[in-house]
């Protein structure tokens, strides 16, 4: 079964083209990953697949819905790249990850134990549990990138979206979360993930869409790195570095 | 002096209450939207409503809400759209719903200065049994959407991208809330009047933020102070025979500067009982060599 189905899709803000037709399909049980370099194109595809951002032209299904149809959103989990600026109201760690089983209420109804139990399996599934009670924007930056897939994870979905995952997120974290999607992807869940490196997440990857230019240019196996960017100890931490190679990521 | 012994103070009381309850509870929205004017230019757009009232020889309140609800929805469309322009079209829109009122009041016989005076800056000592009632009817529906819709109105305030992949109706969420903020503003106008409905609604949860993690807490508690600040300011204004609505805040405010005083000599002293734990930070991603560094420019 076709989980994402992307046709000849085009997006462009404010008259500028950034996705020029391109086509992509996430079959049920895959993992796939979007790569490409800053600017590519690479979240404009995930966030239109979502609907966050409008079509010029093309299609797009969900779980063989055509979007604007689509309402069973409890299946699909989002992992924005990070929590919104701090709001100056304070929020705790679980009621955050809370917000993750709206998908699943009815507006007004009050929350069942299914609901509480949901939200702290989640929160144990990353490791957060103890932390429940904590005001979020005293957490780490990984940590709080744990606590927004806990918030996905709550809803119970069949298909995870994650937008950047790992940037600027420690190594730990970035273990950790590896862990958790390989779990959700071993149950049987679909992941789609933006990436501009993948780091530890590499080994989960099924299968590689590379966007360029709003172009997808690859489509298949995990390219291999090339030049220095294949060195085992490439970090990309060097902002100001000119250019080497044409490498896309 | 015993406070309740006159049936207008009793009155004035019930009006105070329901006005410390409901403009903390849609009013911590606001701020968590970093919106916390927009109470004030909802009584603005309110002012022109009265004076149609007024004018019209109809309820100043029923007219009121509906002009600040339209105007609320507006300023839910344009913050919508995201434009810079904005800023610039809420400011017109503000403007003119208070050049409005006070037009349509001047031209509305009978009604003077004193009457305008009484909506801008309320006059709870002067509140009718009607009066509460439309209050009470419009503070009951307040309420029922600031604490039965919490978790959604939250998860839309806290982020709206994913309240969107969630599958939730953001935009009638978001009017919904526009329309209770107006009728928040309207119900709270014989309090402590349009020009001060804002102080209510953002204060008491900018010193209740400073006490708690949650934003359930927060809620909790700003409604509380809401309530605890408006019985102090009204009972103060009645001992210093001032104005209610100004006392009302200024306690309001002196509550905030108190917590916030509070908060800062506990965490002096908390500090100094034990040593601060370690701050949890990102591990070192990358270390700067800077000797070798300078060793690499200069040679």
């Amino acid at each position: 079964m076709t989980v994402v189905h992307i046709r000849d899709g085009v997006v462009a803000y404010g008259g500028r083209p950034v996705l020029h037709g391109v086509e992509a399909r996430v079959e049920a049980g895959e993992t796939v990953a979007v790569l490409g370099a800053n600017g590519s194109g690479k979240s404009t595809l995930v966030r239109a697949a979502l609907g966050l951002v409008p079509l010029q032209r093309g299609e797009i299904s969900l779980f063989g819905t055509p979007l604007r149809r689509f309402r069973d959103w409890g299946r699909v989990g989002y992992v924005p790249q990070r929590l919104g600026a701090g709001s100056g109201v304070p929020a705790t760690v679980r009621e955050v990850v809370s917000a993750g089983r709206l998908a699943r209420r009815r507006l007004g109804r009050p929350g069942r134990a299914a609901d509480r139990d949901a939200v702290t399996a989640a929160l144990e599934s990353v490791g957060l549990a103890a932390r429940a009670g904590d005001q979020v924007d005293t957490l780490s930056g990984g940590q709080q990138q744990r606590v927004l897939i806990a918030r996905a994870l709550a809803g119970g979905p069949d298909l995870l979206v994650l937008d950047e995952p790992t940037a600027g997120v420690d190594a730990g974290s970035q273990t950790a979360f590896a862990e958790v999607l390989h779990i959700f992807g071993a149950a049987g869940g679909t992941i789609l993930l933006v990436a501009h490196e993948l780091g530890p997440l590499a080994p989960l990857v099924d299968r590689a869409i590379v966007v360029h230019d709003g172009r997808i240019v690859h489509d298949g196996d995990l390219p291999e790195p090339v030049g220095h960017h294949a060195a085992f100890h490439h970090e990309h931490l060097h902002p100001h570095a000119p250019e080497e190679t044409k490498s896309l990521w | 002096m015993n406070l309740f012994a006159y049936d207008f103070m009793v009155r004035a009381l019930i009006g105070v209450v329901l006005t410390g309850l409901i403009a903390p509870a849609i009013g911590i929205y606001l701020v968590q939207r970093r919106l916390s004017l927009i109470g004030d230019g909802l009584g603005h757009v309110a002012l022109t409503g009265v004076g149609a009232g007024l004018l019209f020889g109809r309820s100043p309140v029923i007219a009121a809400v509906v002009a600040a609800a339209i105007g609320a929805v507006v300023v839910e469309l344009v913050r919508e759209r995201g434009r810079t322009s904005g800023d610039v079209a809420l400011a017109i829109l503000f403007y003119g719903g208070i050049s409005g009122g006070v037009m349509l009041v001047s031209l509305s016989a009978g009604s003077s200065n004193r009457n305008l005076m009484s909506y801008l800056f309320g006059s709870p000592l002067t509140t009718s049994t009607e009066d509460l009632y439309v209050i009470g009817v419009l503070a009951a529906a307040v309420l029922a959407v600031a604490l039965f819709l919490r978790p959604w109105l939250f998860a839309v305030c806290h982020d709206e991208e994913y309240a969107r992949v969630s599958g939730l109706p953001v935009r009638s969420l978001n009017i919904l809330m526009a329309v209770t903020t107006a009728v928040t503003v309207t119900a709270a106008m014989r309090t402590v009047g349009l020009l001060l409905v804002s102080a209510l609604m953002v204060i008491p949860v900018a010193t209740a933020q400073r006490m708690s993690r949650g934003f359930a807490a927060t809620m909790g508690w700003a409604m509380a102070l809401g309530v605890l600040t408006g019985v102090t300011g009204l009972w103060t204004a009645w001992q210093a025979d001032s104005a209610p609505g100004a006392t009302i805040v200024l306690v309001a405010i002196a509550a905030f500067v108190l917590v916030t005083a509070g908060m800062v000599v506990k965490g002096r002293l908390a500090g100094r009982e034990r040593p601060a734990p370690a701050a949890e930070t990102e591990p070192i991603e990358c270390a700067i060599d800077r000797a070798a560094q300078r060793d690499t420019v200069s040679g």
